[in-house]
């Protein structure tokens, strides 16, 4: 009758527990903390996610919203039951299908999808949607999700796990390497394995989007309250506090200074026993607010007093790019067309939130914790609690899903500061609406561009101004500033062009990088003028687009030519059969439908790979040690896109072995070089160029000292390496060859830096080594009454240059694509208002139409055996090609992402009431 | 010290109630997004295993719905077409895992103006029965629903049924909700329909609410009036009158604009009556 812990009985996969826990004790708090059943992930714990979905009596249920009393006598079956001794023939699928990426929602889904496949084996679409519909995935854009479960019934029961031999890895799609973990639950991730004795650390956040604060006595907080080990405020970090991604303008403290510039900001940290922090009240905490004057819009900062002080006009940074007289050419015009376009804070979503933990190893800092930038996390968290970077190594969990917001520290120096304070190890893992206040989201973006064309429908010039608010601190704003105006023309030929675009600070949330520095913002804004201009001339939108793409040869915006590679022109062609039949199919469409209009939608990108001009290396190592393995130092952190599998394949061919002989080492900095942030769509395209140097670099080395000649070909056993080169056949005992620190015979470390060069005051020069190139058509269907959309298709051509994995090429594809739409149609951040998963929205699984991917393969000489990147590229089209969709459907342009409803059918009255 | 109570009958829940404040914890679906990561501090009271709680009846007086039904046993449960709508909200309330959990009593005290289940209840002309260790009041769902996340409930009672009325349970109903994505979303708007039609074809009553843009959903009486005694084949859409939503009151939030509300209701109003007017598909009872 009281809220003690009470003991309750009940099975879990069909084994008797007994546990001691408190009535009201979530059911994934008792799997995860007494149970140590780590597999059932928290996403939420307010029953938006679905990633915690477990089954109970045969029913899914969010583990997060089921007390731990009402267990009694119930069997629960979690994903750790789903295999019994092999696959279930579901996991199996997904693992086939890919529909895992990141892993982290993957268990919820299994779930879900467990229970449907019980009632009905071989479900239709449908029924698939509805049984998934409430767990979120936001990587996979679900088009795999809905196949695996589909084909799960007809799934063999012995997957094919077997992997490509040697020199058949690159092209190939087997089941990715990290994938079995991600089905079985045993992956894990920044909150799981966290030590039973680490201490939890609570972050005291600003409740006001910029106030004053002053403490009260947080000794009397501290000793009133049980289980209380320290309280931590500014005064206590041993470094310089100040981080950020960029060093020149770092800004942001671990824990604020008396002042706090954003909702959500850092101010202090309790540490405390686990146990007791179930019970603290943070309500109470000894501290005094004084809300300040906060300006949120970036129009309006440009006025306000500066958030720093040495920014004046709030003005973080500007880009600039110009080429030729755009003035003169707009003058000269026979067409133009301008435009405004406005796009609204985007939350990452990723199912993870950030988390992980910190513990004392001798004079070591060790953290573990998620991330997508191991060494950038080692070389900030050491400036700020004032260590050496030698003496702080990083080692990476799992990531659940990062898509740029898990490049900037989070958890990382708080922890860190805990640990190092109190030799204990030290935990947290942000709640839900922790995680959306606290980290970066895409720039809010407030454009404006002008283009030109002539009588031929060729364009002769285009000027951009692009306005992006920054938020409070720098993070990767100063990216987005100088991004955006190198790509803001498209993949075209522009010959005359000015392009701006600035970061301005706000009180806003910290805008970073997510998913295409700003590109997909600005290409909102060239491609629906483009639409304009091809209507203006008559002309049809795609072979207008066609006449205007860059081509081998072509000279950017940056006054770079580029000499090969440009695949523009046949992603376009490549569309060209489905772009027709649309067309066709939504005329008949309309013409027989009233109140409902089909449109149809184009749009294109271009994205350099790497970072801008400036160095962007990534050292591979790959090492043979005495048995006969071979490790692959693989440190591109894998965040679900699949690098893990990627870089392992073009290592394996350009060594020569089959797939399986590769041996995955992570991206702890103790132990794998820096291969660089997992950012700017570089891993597949710089690492891969590394892994490949490096890889190559052994098998020379080897096929030396087995003097044989460079077509020899190389196999592993036991201890041994056996050359075979022609007839002749040598084997060689690795036992008996001396081992290096590390432990390898034979080991090869190689560095690869993409050629750039610096861009003048004028932004000309070559920014990036590769460029990649897409472009998507979108089928939807607009309510007339309701301003509601329904996406009917999605046909996607991307240039990969060379499709290392088709298959993890596709699910990035489809991910893309699935963001894209949220950014066009439903997802809009407003601090203090949207911060859990049910005010802000992202896509479900009945959010995503049929998506039909083609791979265009125009190889880039400068990516490893043709590559370039894709990771970024995949959902620039999606936005604008949605609205150009809309467009087409109704003739009404929305002029403000995301198109709502209320907006869609605002835009549509406010035409019926004009001129 | 908070307490815990999971009573297994009426009585001895009631009796609980009558001897302290006590928060009901009955599917969880929202208890536990509202706690958060905050320590409980009430005393908990948790009726799920009141087992009079759960299920549907029904009685000479009409049907009866326990408070502790859940979403989806409202949604198989085989009903008279009247409840159409309440099934079809049934299945757009959350997730399946939302409606394997949450329950129709729960949805009623929580008092979301976005609440799901309510219009649909409103068409059925709905009673709520409120139970105390000392009485018994039935209360008309407006009555009960005072305003956003505000009822009529006192210290010491709780629900413990709703009752549809037999005289409500014909004819045939529809349910449309509108929200921004597809699954787990809180609705824009939404409205419910429910039509009698009389031996000549020509409606005998009608019954029509709108959800989602006022604090509490709403009857549209005006409108019920104007479609009593047309023909239930003809174009019923042409009764819907802008007028009809006067005493509508949407805000303005993320969801949708207060004017997109008020323009939105009067068409979701058309589309569900006009299918609750429609003859059914052949099949459609099967599903």
């Amino acid at each position: 009758m009281n809220r003690d812990p009470a003991r309750v009985s009940f099975s879990v996969n069909g084994m008797p527990v007994v546990v001691s826990a408190p009535p009201v004790r979530r059911l994934s708090a008792v799997l995860r903390e007494d149970l140590s059943l780590t597999g059932t992930k928290v996403g939420c714990d307010a029953g938006d996610c679905g990633a915690c979905t477990v089954l109970v009596d045969g029913e899914p249920l969010c583990a997060c919203l089921v007390p731990a009393a009402r267990l009694e006598g119930a069997q629960v079956r979690t994903v750790e039951g789903l295999a019994n001794g092999m696959l279930s023939r579901l996991q199996a699928s997904f693992l086939a299908h890919g529909a895992a990426q990141c892993g982290i929602c993957t268990p919820g889904l299994l779930m879900a999808a467990t229970a449907l496949l019980e009632r009905s084996p071989n479900p239709a679409e449908g029924e698939v949607a509805d049984a998934l519909g409430g767990v979120l995935c936001r990587c996979t854009g679900y088009r795999k999700i809905v196949r695996a479960v589909m084909e799960a019934g007809a799934a063999t029961d012995a997957l094919d796990l077997r992997l490509p031999a040697a020199g058949r890895a690159v092209g190939a799609a087997p089941v990715r390497l990290d994938g079995m973990a991600k089905v079985t639950g045993a992956e894990m991730f920044g909150a799981d394995g966290i030590p039973p004795d680490a201490l939890a650390v609570i972050v005291v956040r600003s409740p006001h989007h910029h106030a004053r604060f002053a403490f009260g006595d947080l000794g009397a907080y501290a000793s009133g309250n049980p289980g209380i080990v320290g309280i931590f405020t500014a005064a206590d970090i041993p470094g310089v506090n100040r981080f950020g991604t960029i060093p020149a303008f770092a800004d942001q403290p671990a824990l604020a200074e008396g002042l706090v510039r954003f909702r959500g900001e850092a101010a202090a940290l309790v540490a405390v026993e686990r146990n007791a922090a179930r019970e603290l009240d943070l309500a109470a905490f000894p501290i005094e607010w004084t809300p300040l004057p906060h300006v949120l819009d970036a129009d309006a900062a440009h006025t306000a007093e500066p958030l720093h002080e040495t920014r004046k006009g709030n003005l973080l940074t500007q880009g600039f790019v110009e080429h030729g007289d755009p003035e003169a050419a707009l003058a000269g015009a026979a067409v133009v067309v301008s435009g405004a376009i406005e796009t609204s804070y985007v939350e990452h979503a990723y199912i993870e939130p950030e988390a992980g933990y910190a513990a004392m190893d001798g004079d070591t800092l060790i953290i573990r914790a998620c991330t997508q930038a191991p060494y950038m996390d080692r070389d900030d968290t050491a400036r700020v609690l004032g260590l050496s970077p030698a003496n702080v190594r990083i080692v990476p969990t799992a990531t659940g899903g990062g898509f740029g917001a898990k490049l900037d520290l989070s958890v990382q120096p708080l922890i860190g500061l805990v640990a190092l304070k109190t030799g204990r190890p030290a935990a947290l893992a942000y709640s839900r609406s922790e995680s959306m206040a606290s980290t970066t989201k895409r720039h809010p973006a407030s454009m404006r561009a002008t283009i030109g064309a002539d009588a031929d429908g060729h364009i002769v010039g285009m000027t951009f101004d692009g306005e992006f608010n920054t938020g409070a601190y720098a993070s990767w704003g100063p990216t987005v500033a100088t991004r955006v105006p190198i790509h803001a023309s498209g993949p075209y030929v522009t010959p005359n062009y000015r392009a701006t675009g600035r970061a301005i600070h706000t009180n806003g949330p910290i805008s970073g990088a997510f998913r295409g520095f700003g590109v997909p913002q600005a290409t909102i804004m060239q491609e629906t003028l483009y639409d304009e201009l091809a209507a203006r001339l008559g002309r049809d939108r795609l072979e207008f687009r066609l006449a205007n793409a860059l081509r081998n040869g072509s000279v950017t915006v940056c006054g770079q030519r580029l000499q090969s590679g440009v695949g523009i022109v046949d992603c376009l062609e490549a569309l060209r059969p489905r772009w027709s039949e649309a067309g066709a199919a939504a005329e008949a469409f309309n013409a027989a439908h009233d109140g409902i209009r089909r449109g149809v939608g184009i749009a294109s990108c271009w994205y350099g790979c790497g970072n801008t001009s400036l160095p962007n290396p990534s050292t591979m190592k790959i090492g043979l040690t005495a048995d006969g393995a071979l490790v692959l130092h693989q440190g591109a952190i894998d965040i679900g896109q699949g690098s893990n599998t990627v870089i392992a394949q073009i290592a394996a061919d350009a060594l020569g072995v089959p797939l399986a002989a590769i041996r995955l080492e992570s991206g702890d900095t103790a132990i794998t070089p820096d291969a660089g942030k997992t950012s700017a769509s570089r891993q597949t395209f710089v690492s891969g160029r590394a892994a490949q140097a490096a890889a190559s670099a052994l098998r020379e080395t080897l096929l030396r000292f087995a003097n044989v000649s460079d077509r020899a070909a190389i196999d592993l056993a036991p201890g041994k390496l056996v050359i075979r080169d022609g007839e002749a056949t040598r084997s060689l005992d690795l036992s008996v060859l001396p081992v290096d620190a590390d432990g390898y015979v034979f080991s090869a470390t190689e560095s690869y830096d993409p050629p750039t060069a610096p861009l003048d005051a004028k932004g000309q020069g070559s920014p990036y080594a590769v460029y990649g190139y897409g472009a998507q058509i979108v089928e939807l269907d607009v309510d007339l009454a309701l301003g509601t959309v329904r996406l009917v298709r999605i046909s996607a051509a991307h240039d990969v240059g060379r499709a290392i994995n088709p298959l993890l090429a596709e699910g990035q594809i489809e991910g893309g694509i699935a963001q894209g739409i949220g950014l066009a149609l439903m997802e809009e951040y407003v601090p203090g208002r949207t911060e859990n998963l049910h005010d802000y929205l992202i896509p479900t699984i009945g959010d995503v139409p049929p998506i039909d991917t083609i791979l265009v393969e125009v190889p880039d000489p400068e990516g490893p055996f043709g590559a370039k990147g894709l990771g970024e590229h995949v959902l620039i089209p999606t936005a604008p090609a949605i609205l150009n969709a809309i467009r087409h459907a109704t003739g009404v342009l929305v002029t403000k992402v995301p198109a709502t409803p209320s907006r869609v059918l605002a835009a549509l009255r406010a035409r019926e009431s004009g001129p | 010290m908070t307490r815990y109570a999971r009573p297994e009958t009426v009585e001895e829940a009631l009796h609980l109630l009558g001897d302290g404040v006590w928060r009901i914890l009955a599917g969880g679906t929202d208890f536990y997004p509202s706690l958060g990561d905050r320590p409980v501090r009430d005393h908990i009271l948790d009726v799920s295993a009141l087992a009079a709680l759960r299920g549907i009846g029904e009685t000479d007086a009409g049907f009866v719905f326990g408070a502790a039904t859940r979403w989806i046993d409202i949604a198989r449960h085989d009903l008279p077409p009247a409840f159409d709508a309440l099934r079809q909200a049934a299945r757009e309330v959350g997730s399946i895992q939302i409606q394997n959990a949450g329950t129709i009593g729960g949805n009623l005290c929580n008092a979301s103006p976005a609440a799901d289940g309510v219009p649909a209840l409103m068409v059925l002309d709905a009673t709520v029965e409120v139970r105390s260790r000392e009485s018994t009041r039935h209360l008309g769902l407006s009555d009960f629903i005072l305003g956003n996340r505000r009822t009529a409930l006192r210290p010491g009672e709780m629900v413990t049924a709703v009752n549809v009325p037999k005289r409500a349970a014909r004819g045939r109903s529809a349910f449309v909700k509108l929200g921004a994505r597809r699954y787990l979303v809180i609705s824009i708007a939404m409205a419910a329909a429910r039509i009698e039609a009389g031996p000549d074809g020509t409606i005998a009553n009608a019954a029509v609410s709108v959800g989602a843009c006022s604090a509490v959903a709403q009857r549209l009486g005006f409108l019920e009036d104007a479609l009593v005694g047309r023909p239930i084949d003809g174009d019923l859409g042409e009764a819907v009158h802008v007028s009809d939503f006067a005493a509508l009151s949407p805000i303005d939030d993320v969801r949708g604009s207060a004017a997109y509300r008020r323009e939105a209701a009067v068409e979701i109003v058309r589309r569900a009556v006009r299918a609750a007017a429609a003859r059914p598909a052949s099949g459609e009872l099967a599903a």
